[in-house]
């Protein structure tokens, strides 16, 4: 790990993948390359606010089998910064009730001409068995609780601008790990970048065997928030765990709530994320969410040129153009 | 009548304790003996030098989905894939629709199967009627249909009371009751084994527990009843080492080990793979070491395939709407040659125990042994055969195999049963 500390940032790679199913298959240098990306997107768009050409013929459609707002709505506004056309479908179910199976839609809405197809499922796996069945690129926007790459990145590149850093950080990952795949992505981005990661909730919301990832266990928020340089409040995931995890919201809210009583445990310049939608007053009270030290906002942002620096990869361009 | 003789072959026949290279005779139906028999004529030969003679294979743990789910498998091609898997006798589980719960249905079992005319299938009756848990099915009237022991597999028997009773009302016609030991709270949801994959590929787990404490349910229960207790598909260490125990006590209790769950672990779900989803699930290689270490001490007497066919179009979802279960009839032989016997787990002799005698013996079925006036059931094995295995070339109508591309050695190279050539079925070697 010394090693790895004491490393340079490697070079930019050049981008050889035509899906983003996770951020367990990506090395660090392929993180930085889309780190870096999302940086030049992030000034560009700052600078002009005006449409980029990189995609422009290109066709990117939202294959959404699970409900969402924001991260649909980055990715089809990411794509339309980069002059690519756009579609979504969102099927909430309808064609599995038609009796289509998920792969037989997907491959018609392929068999249109698409490029790349940003796909979110409640099933674990389902991006990577459709990128076995159709030709075009896959970016997974959340599987179950298994990855949401995307997700990850935009929580890493948040850290890199306002720390301006990663390795050698301590960053917390709080709440509902077990249901969480905002959780995996940021475990195995964080820890290629050399973060030190300690995730916290309780016991029947932290499987046992997560220490095997390399990440440390703890059950009492208020011990390890004076260590932390992140704390990253995660979601109760209501709709993917079974019942009777916690006895009460009210309970959990008590346990590993945020609220100002708490926060001034942490280091004054903590930095606050939280990949919402927020259930406000359970995870994190309203005044520390839309307080100093929260990012929660600056994260949406970020979102939108890490999508653009994602799409613009996988659809092959090269080095940006001014 | 006619005869016929198997020269020359490694005879290999546990229920007589006999492994020696000799000739096998049989006549009409039945086997006439081993070795010189001067007053015999063979008319016919069949030259099996340097290939293994034994029983024909027993596996007691089938699917064959008749009737109700004709579109995975029938009795007609379920036995067809037994055949060509070296296997002349299945035991077939009652989760059918409906439920093998009744007297006629169990003939019904019988007649499909002499329509059919292939291996010999024994069907096993439902516990409960419909398979529902509530109340005891006819059990008396399965018997005299022909059932030949008792479960509801695919579900576990939730009420210890009903579980009781069974195990008490089975002792008067001495059939086993058949364990299918699942905590359905415990699995509630899960769609692989629970630990650090399940983890890492955000799956909803199903833990070892689950299955552990309902096999001492179950084992606790046979102790109480005196009943014949048989636990399907054992699936973790904790359950090989409960098993192990209760026969130290004297509990009359087997077990029974599945080719997938000696040779695949849950790091296969990796690729999440639907074929590798089943119930119980692939556990981790302890469990595996575990299951080889009780397949090798005799805890776990018995090896069947849980042969478990689903359409493909069922099967190619996403892995949480899959249904559970992969084929293994056609696969048995060879898988468990390259898992047990090529790293000298077992010998010939000590495997094919628990695919003759043993299994014959937990079924109370008259098969499964070479000895003079038994049903001629008789497989050769090619053990050095190297192959690949393709599920496209498969009898089974279904093709949940997760095998697919594995190079292996050995398989069944002629089959008869009731002294007719089965397999082969063009009749030529």
């Amino acid at each position: 790990m010394s090693v790895e500390l004491a490393a340079p940032e490697p070079k930019t790679v050049m981008w050889t993948r035509r899906h983003l199913l996770g951020l367990e298959d990506l090395s660090r240098s392929e993180l930085v390359t889309i780190l870096d990306r999302a940086e030049q997107f992030t000034e560009a768009s700052q600078r002009h606010r005006k449409k980029l050409t990189n995609l422009k013929g290109k066709v990117v459609v939202n294959l959404f089998f699970e409900p969402s707002t924001r991260t649909r709505t980055s990715f089809g506004l990411a794509a339309k910064r980069l002059s690519a056309d756009t579609i979504d479908f969102t099927t909430g179910g309808s064609s599995l009730s038609k009796g289509e199976s998920f792969i037989d839609t997907a491959k018609n809405i392929e068999a249109m001409g698409i490029d790349v197809m940003v796909v979110r499922h409640s099933v674990p796996g389902a991006p990577l068995l459709l990128s076995q069945h159709v030709n075009c690129g896959i970016i997974n926007a959340g599987d179950g609780a298994h990855e949401h790459p995307t997700q990850g990145l935009l929580d890493i590149f948040t850290i890199r601008r306002i720390k301006g850093r990663l390795d050698g950080l301590t960053v917390g990952l709080v709440g509902d790990i077990a249901h969480s795949r905002v959780a995996r992505s940021n475990i195995h981005g964080l820890l290629k970048f050399g973060a030190k990661v300690i995730v916290c909730g309780p016991p029947t919301l932290v499987p046992q065997s997560i220490t095997r990832l390399g990440v440390e266990v703890s059950f009492r928020l208020n011990d390890i928030l004076p260590r932390c340089d992140v704390i990253n409040m995660l979601r109760i995931q209501f709709e993917r765990q079974r019942n009777g995890l916690f006895p009460s919201v009210h309970e959990y809210a008590h346990l590993f709530g945020m609220d100002s009583e708490r926060l001034k445990l942490a280091k004054p310049d903590i930095l606050l994320l939280a990949p919402g939608p927020i259930n406000r007053g359970v995870e994190i009270t309203p005044e520390v969410a839309d307080g100093p030290h929260s990012a929660i906002l600056q994260q949406v942002t970020n979102g939108l040129a890490v999508r653009m620096a994602v799409l613009d990869l996988l659809c092959g361009h090269s080095p940006m153009e001014e | 009548m006619h005869t016929l003789r198997i020269s020359n072959g490694r005879v290999i026949d546990p229920s007589q304790g006999i492994d020696q290279v000799t000739d096998l005779w049989i006549r009409g139906e039945t086997i006439l003996g081993l070795g010189p028999q001067s007053d015999a004529h063979a008319d016919r030969v069949i030259d099996a030098q340097g290939k293994i003679v034994c029983p024909g294979l027993i596996d007691m743990h089938v699917h064959l989905r008749e009737p109700g789910r004709e579109e995975d498998e029938t009795i007609a091609t379920g036995t067809a894939a037994a055949l060509a898997g070296g296997v002349t006798s299945v035991a077939c589980m009652p989760n059918t629709e409906p439920a093998l719960d009744s007297q006629a249905s169990a003939e019904f079992v019988y007649l499909q199967a002499a329509r059919a005319g292939n291996a010999n299938v024994f069907p096993v009756g439902a516990i409960t009627k419909g398979r529902q848990g509530q109340e005891l099915a006819e059990i008396g009237g399965l018997v005299e249909g022909g059932a030949v022991a008792f479960t509801d597999d695919g579900s576990p028997v939730v009420s210890a009371e009903i579980m009781r009773r069974a195990l008490e009302y089975c002792r008067m016609f001495n059939k086993a009751v058949l364990s299918h030991a699942e905590d359905l709270e415990l699995t509630r949801g899960g769609v692989m084994h629970e630990g650090f994959e399940s983890m890492r590929l955000g799956l909803r787990g199903m833990p070892a527990a689950a299955e552990e404490v309902m096999v001492h349910r179950d084992i606790i229960l046979a102790e109480l009843t005196g009943g014949r207790l048989h636990i399907l598909h054992v699936s973790t260490a904790g359950s090989v080492e409960l098993i192990r125990q209760a026969r130290r006590r004297g509990v009359q209790v087997s077990g029974e080990a599945t080719p997938h769950h000696f040779t695949l672990t849950d790091k296969c779900l990796r690729t999440f793979d639907s074929n590798y989803k089943m119930a119980p699930p692939l556990r981790t290689e302890q469990d595996v070491q575990a299951i080889i270490a009780g397949l090798k001490d005799g805890t776990l007497e018995v090896i069947a395939t849980d042969h478990a066919p689903h359409a493909p179009e069922k099967k190619m979802r996403e892995l949480d709407q899959a249904p559970n279960g992969i084929i293994g009839l056609e696969t048995l032989l060879p898988i468990c040659v390259m898992s047990l016997i090529e790293p000298g787990h077992l010998t010939w002799p000590q495997l094919l125990e628990k695919l003759t005698v043993n299994p014959a013996r937990v079924l109370g079925i008259d098969r499964g042994t070479l000895k003079p006036g038994a049903k001629a059931d008789v497989t050769v094995v090619d053990p050095k055969v190297e192959w690949t295995i393709d599920p496209n070339l498969f009898r089974s109508k279904s093709r949940n195999c997760p095998f697919a591309g594995w190079k292996v050695r050995g398989r069944a190279s002629t089959v008869l049963l009731n002294g007719k050539l089965k397999y082969p079925a063009n009749g030529s070697e």
